[in-house]
């Protein structure tokens, strides 16, 4: 059965690292719907967050090809309560409409807040699961949305500390046994 | 023109060697590309120049008498024959090529070693790096291009970061599964001078190649085996690879469990050996197919369920317990749920297997197979290998051949009909002297092939079984052939046909024969014109004395034997169908 599922990758830091984990997607023919990466807290170790549309199985096997990838440390494949996530949505609207009266009670109501004012516009952050920043959009565009912005998805793994320490013990050791190939 | 049987290859001074793959000061790039490849223990090269790595070429001037370079015809060539030579020398092919259409033609090499797990590692030269991204003349993105088809891959735009990846290339390459390599290196940094230092690389903190054995899915393992009435072994390329022969058959015998092998396991056990019950797949044989669904505990030992050996796989084995050994993770469970998962190397598995496994006999079980070999000899193998009359089968040409082998020839086949013929009909006695294109199933791949297979074990007799089709897809390689006097043996089976494709068609398109049947040229002539000898055989009469003429002529040989042309493979499994639906006939 499709539904979505967050797809973590931890990798080394490498060009074209993107390319090889996405390519096993498109193989199969799975559409990717967000992919986040940055550091982790071990330097040199990255981490992918994916979401995507598909069914478990499939993913079991994608997962064990992306691991088979050289510099990849581990993938894994996550249910929404496995993780604790978060996206983040920035709302660009036409300052006139500041002139409409609810337009403070909605971003109160919603736990956003306001990043910038010029004279032609502002922009509103919120964070949020995905369908909650979906929502906010629906409620500001009444009010002459010029741009809507939305993250990928950054996750927590509820389980993750075994693993987090394995890769902290993997910090003290070089990424191979040469001098790095270095870019 | 008379040609050497073995290559002429000057045995390099050690110590030389030795001096090549110390620490230098101040060499070009290109120098260190000579030098690291010496440092890995390389002695051969297939390749071919071009602007791109023409200071690699020049470099590998200064080192002629230690690092021997093949010119092939074409780069696809190069790569076909450094799978062969790998296949059979055990060590690493190496292939140079040049960027742009250099390296585009390293691609079907590339996705073949990658799918039948062959170390090779290919050196691409590519513009300067000032260049990339700019459509320069003979760029191209040779790192996007190869990335789905490559074990791993790297570009290197700095002198000193080339023995680095070049070590790391091998290890990559040769360790745990084996897979091809790419190492994409810019002019620039092939011109470029910095200090030479090679240290072999044992690591990658990312990448575990050998996993553990798990004492527990071992035991596991065990205890299935040992309560098994109808236990049965395949045997896949990952026994080859692990060299793990001895201990598939230790463990066969202990517990007398019967061996069927895939396309490319084919080998790791003679066909002689009393347990080995055959070849398995679409064209394999009746018994060790339909007893597939007979057994009750299944232990595939380094193989990945291709479709082309499970049909449909939602009828495939669905009574047995499955054992799956098998080194490479993301292949478990990905075609064949296995009851006990044991991840590892073939022969480090078997080893730890062998001590817990009891004794048994499965007298009757082993007898099912003979029963089903019986009913295929009578319906298909002896009318193949000793026919009357009509035109020539393939089966008998293969048995010929086989029969004044003794079984002991390396056999190179192409793809096609003849693979499968030849697949079933030669008696293979020792490891890794079959090698065919099993995964990919590259047509043209046999003839490159066989050259890199008879350098590598330039001592042993190296036969080519090659389609009218497959032949001219890579027959510029007769140029390669006379040039490096590779003494291979080349026999052509012609059917005038794409013989496979018109199975199909007949079976299943109605006799529609599109595009398939083939106006051939004159084999023998095409040979004669690159100085091979040659014979055209079209009577049953001839064969024996053709076949003798080949084997007794020092170095290439080309026979081609004109065979029927409408004669078709049995036994066969319909793509997709349930195995049980194999047909005889």
């Amino acid at each position: 059965m499709q539904k979505e599922y967050t797809v973590t990758v931890y990798t080394e830091d490498r060009i074209g690292i993107t390319n090889r984990i996405t390519v096993i997607f498109t193989r199969r023919g799975i559409n990717i719907t967000s992919l986040t990466t940055a550091e982790t807290e071990i330097p040199g170790v990255y981490k992918f967050i994916i979401t995507v549309l598909s069914d478990r199985e499939k993913l079991d096997k994608v997962v064990g090809q992306i691991e088979k990838l050289i510099e990849i440390h581990r993938a894994f494949v996550h249910e929404d309560d496995e993780v604790v996530y978060q996206e983040l949505a920035l709302y660009k609207i036409s300052t006139t409409s500041l002139q409409n009266g609810n337009i403070e009670q909605l971003i109160r109501d919603n736990n956003a807040r306001i990043l910038t004012i010029t004279a032609d516009y502002f922009v509103i952050e919120k964070t949020g699961h995905q369908q909650e920043l979906i929502d906010m959009l629906k409620k500001l565009e009444p009010y002459g949305l010029i741009e809507y912005s939305k993250s990928g998805r950054v996750a927590i793994v509820k389980w993750s500390r075994r693993f987090h320490d394995h890769l902290k013990a993997l910090a003290s050791k070089e990424a191979d046994n040469f001098k790095a190939v270095s870019h | 023109m008379q040609q050497k049987d073995v290559l002429p290859m000057k045995t390099e001074p050690a110590d030389k060697r030795v001096a090549a793959a110390a620490p230098a000061l101040n060499v070009t790039g290109a120098e260190a590309v000579i030098r690291s490849l010496i440092a890995e223990g390389v002695e051969t090269i297939f390749g071919y120049p071009g602007g791109a790595i023409m200071p690699i070429y020049d470099a590998l001037y200064d080192f002629q008498d230690q690092v021997h370079h093949i010119l092939v015809r074409h780069e696809q060539g190069a790569t076909h024959a450094a799978q062969g030579y790998a296949r059979t020398s055990g060590k690493v092919g190496v292939v140079f090529a040049t960027s742009g259409p250099g390296a585009t033609n390293l691609v079907t090499g590339l996705a073949d070693a990658h799918m039948d797990s062959t170390p090779m590692v290919c050196i691409t030269g590519q513009v300067a790096a000032a260049l990339l991204g700019t459509d320069a003349f003979q760029e191209t993105d040779v790192i996007g291009i190869t990335m789905p088809i490559t074990k791993w891959n790297i570009q290197v735009t700095r002198p000193e970061d080339i023995p680095g990846a070049i070590a790391k290339a091998f290890y990559i390459a040769r360790n745990g599964r084996p897979g091809p390599v790419l190492v994409d290196i810019t002019k620039n940094a092939q011109v470029a001078k910095a200090d030479f230092n090679y240290k072999k690389c044992d690591y990658i903190r990312s990448y575990q190649p050998v996993p553990e054995v798990q004492a527990d899915a071992v035991e596991a393992a065990a205890a299935l085996i040992n309560s098994a009435k109808r236990p049965y072994i395949l045997c896949g390329h990952g026994v080859l690879i692990a060299n793990a022969e001895k201990e598939l058959i230790a463990f066969a015998e202990k517990a007398q469990i019967p061996i069927a092998s895939t396309l490319l396991g084919l080998s790791a056990v003679s066909v002689d050996h009393p347990l080995y019950v055959g070849y398995l797949g679409m064209h394999g044989n009746y018994g060790t197919n339909i007893n597939t669904n007979e057994c009750d505990v299944l232990i595939a030992v380094g193989m990945r369920f291709d479709d082309r050996i499970t049909g449909d796989v939602n009828t495939y084995a669905r009574q047995a317990k499955v054992i799956h050994i098998e080194i490479d993770a993301a292949e478990i469970n990905k075609i064949i749920k296995a009851d006990v998962a044991v991840h590892a190397d073939a022969k480090a598995a078997l080893q730890a297997l062998i001590p817990q496994i009891q004794p048994q006999r499965h007298d009757e079980w082993l007898q099912s197979f003979r029963v089903a070999d019986q009913l295929e000899k009578e319906k298909v193998t002896q009318a193949e290998l000793y026919p009357q009359e009509g035109g020539l089968k393939m089966a008998e040409v293969i048995r010929r051949i086989s029969e004044k082998t003794g079984g002991h020839a390396v056999l190179v086949t192409d793809v096609g009909q003849h693979q499968m013929v030849a697949s079933r009909y030669y008696r293979f006695q020792d490891p890794n002297t079959n090698i065919t294109s099993g995964g990919m199933g590259t047509m043209g791949f046999a003839l490159p092939a066989a050259m890199g297979a008879k350098v590598g074990v330039p001592e042993k007799e190296v036969v080519a079984i090659i389609g009218d089709g497959c032949f001219q897809m890579t027959l510029q390689e007769l140029g390669t052939i006379y040039q490096s006097e590779i003494g291979v043996k080349i026999v052509i089976l012609n059917n005038n046909f794409l013989g496979m494709v018109r199975q199909w068609q007949q079976l299943f398109f109605d006799k529609r024969y599109s595009s398939t049947e083939m106006i051939n040229p004159d084999f023998v002539q095409i040979a004669k014109g690159f100085y091979v000898p040659g014979r055209k055989v079209t009577d049953r009469a001839e064969i024996d004395a053709a076949v003798d003429e080949m084997l007794a002529h020092k170095g290439a040989y080309l026979l081609e034997v004109v065979v029927e042309r409408e004669d078709n493979v049995f036994p066969m499994v319909p793509a997709g169908a349930p195995i049980a639906n194999i047909r005889l006939e």
